[in-house]
């Protein structure tokens, strides 16, 4: 299945300056497994994503299509085929 | 973009290291200190409340833990004075999976003593100290202090859960102190494997047990080298010295408009003058009547006198956050703080008359300074520095 992926630009140095990220994977039910593929392609986007326990940071949002995995059961949320993740930071800027 | 400078300090010159809400700036002058470049901001947009300098074995390394409101936070190093970093990709310093803790905050970083040269120490928020000995590529945390039995009942302070201060005994290789916010002054004996408090006569005006064991708000201590048993502390109210490593403390609190205060900082060569830059209250975190002014000792905390030529004295309600003064090393000690205002002063006259290096900068949370060492090949030279 493919998954596409959004990054936003503060993290582009980990990609290479790419804004848009496409992975296949043979089974990425949800959104943990459909992540595990991004971070095989850059590493570094995962310590930035989660934290060292492997939850979604408190002020990043990882939204599926137009929701919100908070929303929508979190890193369990199901994924489809042709899904689109977007990371996107929370608009809390910081002090 | 914003356009970032570089500076190139070279062996013997004066380096002043500055961390901010916003991000980290370098400041160098030779050894007279009488005039400075600017370099930065170096990761603008985050946060920089740690910062050190590391000359041991022959190097010449810039440390800083860089802190992204949304990414987290990660230690870095940069061996060209900052034109490049170490890349950060991975988080290094992470608690392990068992704790169930996660970093927020790297609020200090400590390299050991010269005879280890890969070991560095950070504190960091949730309270706790990391070690790394292999010069900071694998950090891991000292399990002795996370498993003290008071831990789980610390308190965060204004600042949060923070271990913000790490002083290693230059004579005793196994001693560090830490001090904790809000928890108290921690000291190990046995290289961090067992820790005790070390704040005996330390009062803690906020709770109803004045004297607590534990739950003093000790904002900074700060240690002379050549005399290591003796430590100054900033309390959250209250001014402090103790002369036996912290086994017993004495009130210092003489003669200064207020004992409440963040910042504390001791003259690298003499261990009877230390520095405080006194805020009004708690409910009020300014320089009391609008003047900045810098208490100094020279009597080890028998009398404390104001240092103004150069400071501000009308309309000036500025606050010194508690890791934002300090001194250097040159035979003609310099004296260093910043505001949260963003203001950068300096003394090259051991605190007597000041001048402003910078204004305009984000909200200053760190300052840290170095005697360049000369370059690898020849070796740790510091110039005229101690």
């Amino acid at each position: 299945m493919k998954v596409t992926f959004r990054i936003p630009g503060p993290l582009l140095s980990f990609t290479g300056g790419r804004k848009v990220v496409e992975a296949e994977a043979a089974s990425a039910d949800t959104v943990q497994e459909a992540l595990d593929q991004l971070w095989r392609l850059y590493p570094g986007l995962r310590d930035r994503v989660l934290t060292e326990q492997g939850q979604v940071r408190q002020h990043v949002n990882v939204f599926v299509g137009a929701d919100s995995i908070r929303d929508t059961g979190g890193l369990s949320t199901p994924v489809r085929d042709h899904a689109e993740i977007a990371i996107i930071p929370a608009v809390s800027g910081g002090s | 973009m914003v356009d970032v400078r570089h500076v190139s300090p070279k062996g013997g010159d004066a380096l002043v290291m500055v961390g901010t809400m916003k991000g980290a700036f370098l400041f160098r002058s030779d050894e007279s200190r009488r005039t400075w470049q600017r370099g930065g901001p170096y990761f603008p947009g985050n946060a920089v409340y740690a910062m050190a300098y590391d000359d041991r074995a022959g190097r010449r390394r810039l440390w800083a833990a860089p802190e992204s409101f949304h990414f987290g936070a990660v230690i870095r190093s940069s061996d060209d004075f900052g034109k490049t970093w170490s890349d950060g990709e991975t988080a290094n310093v992470r608690f392990p999976e068992d704790t169930g803790a996660s970093l927020k905050r790297v609020w200090q970083i400590a390299p050991a003593r010269a005879e280890e040269p890969g070991v560095l120490y950070a504190g960091v928020e949730p309270a706790a100290l990391f070690e790394s000995r292999d010069g900071g590529q694998k950090w891991s945390l000292v399990r002795g202090l996370w498993d003290h039995p008071h831990r789980p009942q610390w308190q965060p302070g204004g600042g949060g859960m923070c271990l913000h201060t790490v002083l290693l005994d230059p004579t005793r290789r196994e001693r560090i102190h830490v001090a904790v916010s809000t928890a108290g002054v921690y000291r190990t004996d046995d290289g961090g494997r067992s820790w005790r408090t070390a704040h005996k006569g330390v009062r803690a005006q906020f709770l109803p047990d004045k004297y607590p064991e534990f739950g003093q708000c000790v904002h900074k201590i700060a240690r002379h080298p050549a005399r290591p048993d003796r430590i100054y502390l900033q309390n959250h109210w209250g001014l402090y010295r103790t002369d036996d490593a912290g086994d017993s403390w004495t009130d210092v609190a003489n003669g200064v408009p207020s004992d409440f205060g963040f910042g504390m900082a001791v003259h690298p060569h003499d261990p009877d003058t230390a520095y405080i830059v006194p805020l009004e209250s708690d409910e009020f975190r300014c320089t009391p009547e609008g003047r900045l002014r810098v208490y100094r000792t020279r009597d080890a905390g028998k009398s404390w006198q104001p240092m103004t030529r150069g400071l501000p004295q009308k309309d000036a309600l500025e606050t010194v956050l508690r890791d934002a003064l300090t001194t250097d090393r040159f035979e003609k000690a310099g004296v260093y703080f910043g505001t949260r205002s963003g203001k950068l002063f300096a003394s090259r006259d051991s605190g007597t008359s000041w001048t402003q290096l910078a204004d305009g900068l984000p909200p200053i949370v760190c300052v840290k300074t170095a005697a360049v060492s000369k370059a690898k090949a020849t070796g740790k030279g510091k110039g005229k520095a101690r």
